[in-house]
């Protein structure tokens, strides 16, 4: 594998299977253990380096690294040197004197983690970089999928919601297609980006008529932060349209999936009884977030010197 | 292998062969009875457990072979060590390989690991550790193929199929039905 995980698009189909390999593997090595820990990556360091708020996805890395015995690092721009207008890059040399072997970056700004990795020796993860990409949540995203329904190829997937700002729209888009799935994006057309005709999907306005035929559905979060330009007219006219409740549910395949990244936003776009139904992967895509991101980071540090 | 009886046929005579098909087949049901031998009362109580590549599939012939002899089944399990290994920043990553336990688990039982070929010991020392993590038997011993020396650690083998001298510039290659097509232990020259 290279050394940095940046964008779901720079893996192929042998790294991707790899990653998700290796997670089933960590998976069942430490399920019913009572000692959930690893002794893979002792005496190396992982940084958190997060510009942006987040629950899931630090905790999950900070859990990932932990069960390596990694020592951990976890900084937030809120109460550090970055309010004194520290940059990007001195912040990163900084951590990295202090002996950082990764670090894991969310940041507003897409792009940031290309930057980032210039600048540093060791290893960059992009924990999810603006509305570019966020690699590790489309990698437990078809984890999930392939655990759930036993095989990723060919598998139809639909992405319904505000793709335009999704970062894990646009990492899921690569990583699933690379992986032999068929993706379906719905959204109303304002909250699809520019050029999506050349993306290899297909796209549709009418989640009604996509739901019969797909194996998984993938609700997307309503960025109410960057809900700043009218995109629909109300937020019940796009629960109506787009939100995914039980009556909907009920066209879905007997087999068929309902995921979510999180956070949720119950009643916009996804009933509180979908979400809690047993169709529903979303805690399960937590757990499985985990054992992902252990998989990345003992692939990408488990052999660097 | 001293005062077993030499067969007619699948003898190794090949330069670089020490164990033929039928050698890898008799030296198995010696160290099945050696195990049935030394456990004595604890054999209901054995798990053997087998590190991947080729300990797996050793570990489940030994189990078979213990039940034909004494009629007793046996449990079996692998366990894969690449995450506990020392020299992962050496000789980089690698894929993971399955690790299964007996339903029963292995806490107060008498587990045997089982190995194709003791060098170094570093194997054996990770597999050690990964044991410690997954449970608390009550005793562990360590079954092999070959034995070829040059230990790095004190570790030593409880059963020994074949007691191989071989020198460090050597590669002592194992190769088993399961996983290469067929039963034969080589000599390797660099």
């Amino acid at each position: 594998m290279k050394r940095h995980l940046l964008e779901a698009a720079d893996l192929d189909r042998d790294d991707a299977t790899l990653v998700l390999d290796t997670a089933a593997q960590i998976d069942a090595a430490l399920a019913g253990r009572e000692v959930k820990k690893l002794p893979t990556l002792r005496g190396r360091t992982v940084v958190n380096l997060f510009y942006e708020d987040s629950t899931r996805t630090r905790i999950s890395f900070e859990l990932a690294a932990k069960r390596l015995s990694a020592d951990v690092i976890n900084f937030s721009a809120k109460g550090s040197s970055v309010s004194k207008g520290e940059s990007l890059k001195d912040t990163a040399l900084t951590l990295e004197a202090m002996g950082s072997d990764a670090i894991v970056v969310r940041h507003s700004a897409s792009g940031a983690p290309h930057r980032l990795a210039n600048w540093v020796q060791g290893s960059v993860v992009n924990a999810g970089d603006g509305t570019h990409e966020h690699p590790t949540q489309a990698l437990l995203d078809a984890y999930t999928i392939r655990r759930r329904l036993g095989r990723l190829d060919g598998v139809r997937v639909v992405v319904v919601g505000d793709v335009l700002h999704s970062r894990v729209a646009r990492s899921n888009v690569w990583l699933l297609t690379t992986l032999g799935a068929q993706v379906t994006l719905v959204a109303p057309p304002t909250l699809l980006p520019v050029g999506v005709g050349s993306w290899p999907v297909e796209v549709s306005y009418d989640l009604d008529a996509v739901l019969p035929k797909a194996d998984a559905v993938m609700m997307l979060r309503v960025q109410a932060e960057r809900m700043n330009a009218s995109f629909f007219p109300s937020a019940r006219e796009y629960s109506r349209r787009y939100g995914l409740d039980a009556v909907r549910m009920a066209a879905l395949s007997d087999d068929a999936i309902v995921m979510h990244p999180g956070p949720m936003n119950r009643g916009m776009e996804i009933a509180a009884d979908v979400a809690d139904s047993v169709r529903s992967t979303i805690v399960e895509q937590v757990g499985n977030g985990v054992s992902v991101r252990m998989a990345v980071l003992y692939l990408l540090l488990g052999g660097n010197a | 292998m001293a005062g077993s009886p030499e067969p007619p046929a699948g003898r190794a005579s090949t330069p670089g062969v020490l164990l033929a098909p039928a050698d890898v087949a008799r030296v198995v049901d010696r160290m099945a009875h050696q195990l049935i031998e030394k456990a004595g009362e604890s054999l209901a109580d054995l798990v053997l457990v087998g590190i991947p590549t080729r300990g797996a599939p050793l570990a489940r012939r030994l189990a078979a072979r213990v039940a034909a002899f004494s009629g007793t089944a046996v449990d079996t399990g692998t366990v894969d060590i690449t995450l506990y290994r020392d020299d992962l920043r050496l000789r980089g990553v690698r894929a993971l390989e399955d690790t299964v336990l007996p339903d029963a688990g292995i806490d107060g039982r008498l587990v045997v690991l089982v190995d194709d070929v003791l060098f170094s010991g570093r194997s054996v020392r990770a597999a050690l550790d990964a044991l410690r993590d997954l449970g608390r038997p009550r005793a562990v011993q360590l079954a092999v193929l070959v034995d070829r020396g040059h230990r790095e650690l004190p570790i030593r083998a409880d059963y020994v199929g074949k007691n191989v001298p071989t020198s460090r510039a050597q590669k002592v290659r194992v190769h088993l039905a399961e996983t290469d097509g067929t039963d034969e232990v080589v000599v390797v020259e660099q």
